[in-house]
């Protein structure tokens, strides 16, 4: 791919992020927050990708290994506490 | 030729990122979930499912990945090294998952700022590990020819590797990864052991600080460049690269040790969003536009809510991030000017007291509320208070706690109802017409100076109106300066009274004395 076409969809990319997130209200920023550092964690595919090209030297599998156990981390540590931040946001809702 | 090594990257990288039609097509569908997924989180009604929908587009990615290999042999292409090492990404997926779910299953919500930004340093861990795999298999691949892998057999191999058509782009996005990735590691650290307590709060300030980060900064820069447009051997190329993983990690380090504790929710927000764009130079690297789109996202959604913290403390992200705010004050202060007089201080039982007959109340919660932990109790008293027939809310300072929304997830985890949860634009005009204020372990963010004394350093600062109420209780445990170290005067007014306990005990004493009295 074009190194132009990725530096569109890059920026492309950040105007649609400003335009979404500009309406999460402050009551939610801490799940956002959360919920976004969790989505970051999409570097496990470039993680995955980087293990999988395995036969190499040690090396660059110990080290795709650890970036796919940092990435992992992120990703399920991540998204597991947003959900217990939201179930919390939620379940006032339903006593209601 | 420019830097044969990071050329080389591009070719290793180049050959590991075919992928098949059917995972470029999960990969939109993951796109098009992620971006539902923000616009869902606007809502708390929605805000459930769209952290689901998120993570289903996450295990959509995962898996697509997983099984690109075998789908490209189906198709019939010739894959190098199709034989998928699955020790390496089971282990890596297991560990993973086993340290992230038990991590956040335990982490109390009191702590849920120190988790985030744990959960931060892992993210810029794995961008920057990832650029270093890169970085190995293309060195493996130009020591692939030889036998052993000296410097000699990686100049050979490498002169013997087609470069062309491969930009050194690929090669500045790479230690850009690493640079990137390695700041967010550390700093996010060194944000985990302010908030945490294990480093002390205060900001760290020497002589020559900011000339020095600027030069180190400059270091890398240069070192990074050098790297990839310098004419370098690859054994000289990949010390300078290990050279670049040092420096981005001490500079995490001294970028954030001169940010005091209480500016750490921009930090936070701020390394979200390095994370995020750590993730898009990942996404350059491997040529993944699901990567770069994601990440782009996370990158806009921290700078935004970097923006918001800074208007709320009518600071600059400069001020902020050069760091060293409240040391001036504190130090050049402690004559007469910080001395209060006129203090009126209270008992929980005449706050009990008051509690009968009011008809509408206001609670303040602030960063002393979070280290009491002190919101189940909060929510009692609201909850009696209302049985009396008060109305009850809560009124959330934007830079109240440690991080953006603090004080809504602990109300939240409380059962305090969001409705009654208002923000500081909605609430200010109420003040005048409230019976009682409780502040409950906030300080900077009630102090009218930031209105009415234009030499404070608060000047300017959006507050909360709380010296307008007919009655303001603050509950805290000394007259001692908060994080800006400035005086406040509202402790002084007629209408304010101090309640000198910590958030807990205040609330459980009053507590007890408003069931006696039934």
């Amino acid at each position: 791919m074009l190194f132009v076409t990725l530096i569109t969809v890059f920026v492309v990319a950040i105007f649609l992020g400003v335009e979404l997130i500009q309406k999460v209200p402050p009551t939610l920023h801490t799940p956002l927050m959360s919920g976004a550092n969790a989505i970051s964690g999409i570097t496990i595919l470039g993680a995955l990708t980087c293990a999988y090209g395995a036969g190499d030297p040690q090396t660059a599998n110990v080290m795709g290994a650890l970036a796919v156990t940092a990435a992992t981390i992120n990703v399920v540590g991540g998204f597991m506490v947003t959900g217990r931040m939201l179930a919390m946001f939620g379940e006032k809702k339903e006593a209601k | 030729m420019s830097s044969l090594l990071l050329a080389d990257a591009a070719a290793a990288a180049g050959e590991v990122v075919k992928v098949h039609w059917a995972v470029q097509l999960a990969y939109m569908v993951a796109i098009i979930m992620f971006v539902m997924a923000i616009k869902r989180l606007s809502k708390v009604r929605t805000a459930r499912g769209a952290n689901l929908i998120a993570s289903m587009a996450m295990l959509l990615a995962v898996v697509a990945t997983l099984a690109n290999g075998h789908l490209l042999q189906l198709a019939g292409a010739r894959v190098e090294h199709a034989v998928v090492d699955w020790h390496w990404i089971v282990g890596g997926l297991v560990a993973g998952t086993l340290v992230g779910a038990i991590g956040a299953r335990l982490v109390p919500m009191t702590q849920m700022p120190e988790m985030v930004a744990l959960l931060n340093g892992s993210g810029g861990a794995a961008s920057l590990l990832v650029a270093l795999a890169v970085t190995f298999q293309a060195t493996s691949h130009a020591a692939w020819a030889g036998a052993a892998p000296t410097l000699a057999t990686f100049q050979a191999a490498v002169d013997a590797t087609p470069t062309a058509g491969h930009s050194p782009i690929v090669g500045a996005t790479v230690l850009l990864s690493i640079l990137i990735g390695g700041i967010t590691l550390t700093g996010s650290l060194i944000a985990y052991g302010k908030l945490s307590g294990k480093l002390s709060g205060n900001a760290v300030v020497y002589p020559g600080q900011h000339a020095i980060n600027f030069l180190l900064g400059a270091l890398t820069l240069g070192l990074a460049g050098y790297a990839v447009y310098g004419e370098l051997a690859p054994g000289a190329a990949l010390g300078m690269i290990l050279g670049v993983v040092a420096l981005a990690l001490v500079l995490g380090v001294l970028l954030v040790i001169p940010i005091g504790g209480a500016d750490m929710p921009v930090v936070i927000s701020l390394l979200n969003s390095y994370s995020g764009v750590a993730a898009a130079m990942t996404g350059f690297i491997l040529e993944n536009n699901l990567l770069i789109i994601a990440g782009a996202l996370v990158g806009a959604s921290g700078l935004i809510l970097t923006q918001i913290m800074c208007q709320a403390m009518n600071r600059s992200l400069a001020s902020v991030l050069l760091g060293g705010f409240g040391m001036t004050t504190a130090t050049g202060t402690g004559g007469g000017k910080d001395e209060y007089k006129n203090v009126k201080s209270t008992t929980p039982d005449e706050l009990a007291l008051m509690c009968d007959g009011v008809s509408s109340v206001i609670f303040v919660p602030g960063y002393g509320l979070a280290v009491s932990q002190a919101q189940h109790l909060c929510r009692e008293l609201g909850e009696a208070l209302e049985a009396k027939g008060a109305t009850v809310r809560y009124a959330i300072h934007p830079v109240a706690g440690r991080m953006p929304g603090h004080m809504n997830v602990l109300l939240a985890e409380a059962n305090v109802p969001y409705e009654q949860l208002v923000e500081m634009e909605q609430i200010n005009s109420d003040f005048k017409q409230t019976d009682l204020v409780i502040v409950l372990g906030a300080n900077d963010v009630v102090n009218p100076a930031a209105i009415d004394d234009p030499q404070s350093p608060l000047a300017g600062m959006p507050i909360l109106n709380v010296h307008e109420a007919r009655n303001v209780i603050v509950v805290k445990r000394s007259l001692s300066p908060g994080y800006a170290g400035v005086k406040n005067p509202l402790f002084e007014l007629d209408n304010c009274r101090m309640l000198f306990d910590d958030a807990k005990g205040a609330l459980q004493t009053t507590l007890q004395e408003l069931k006696a009295a039934v």
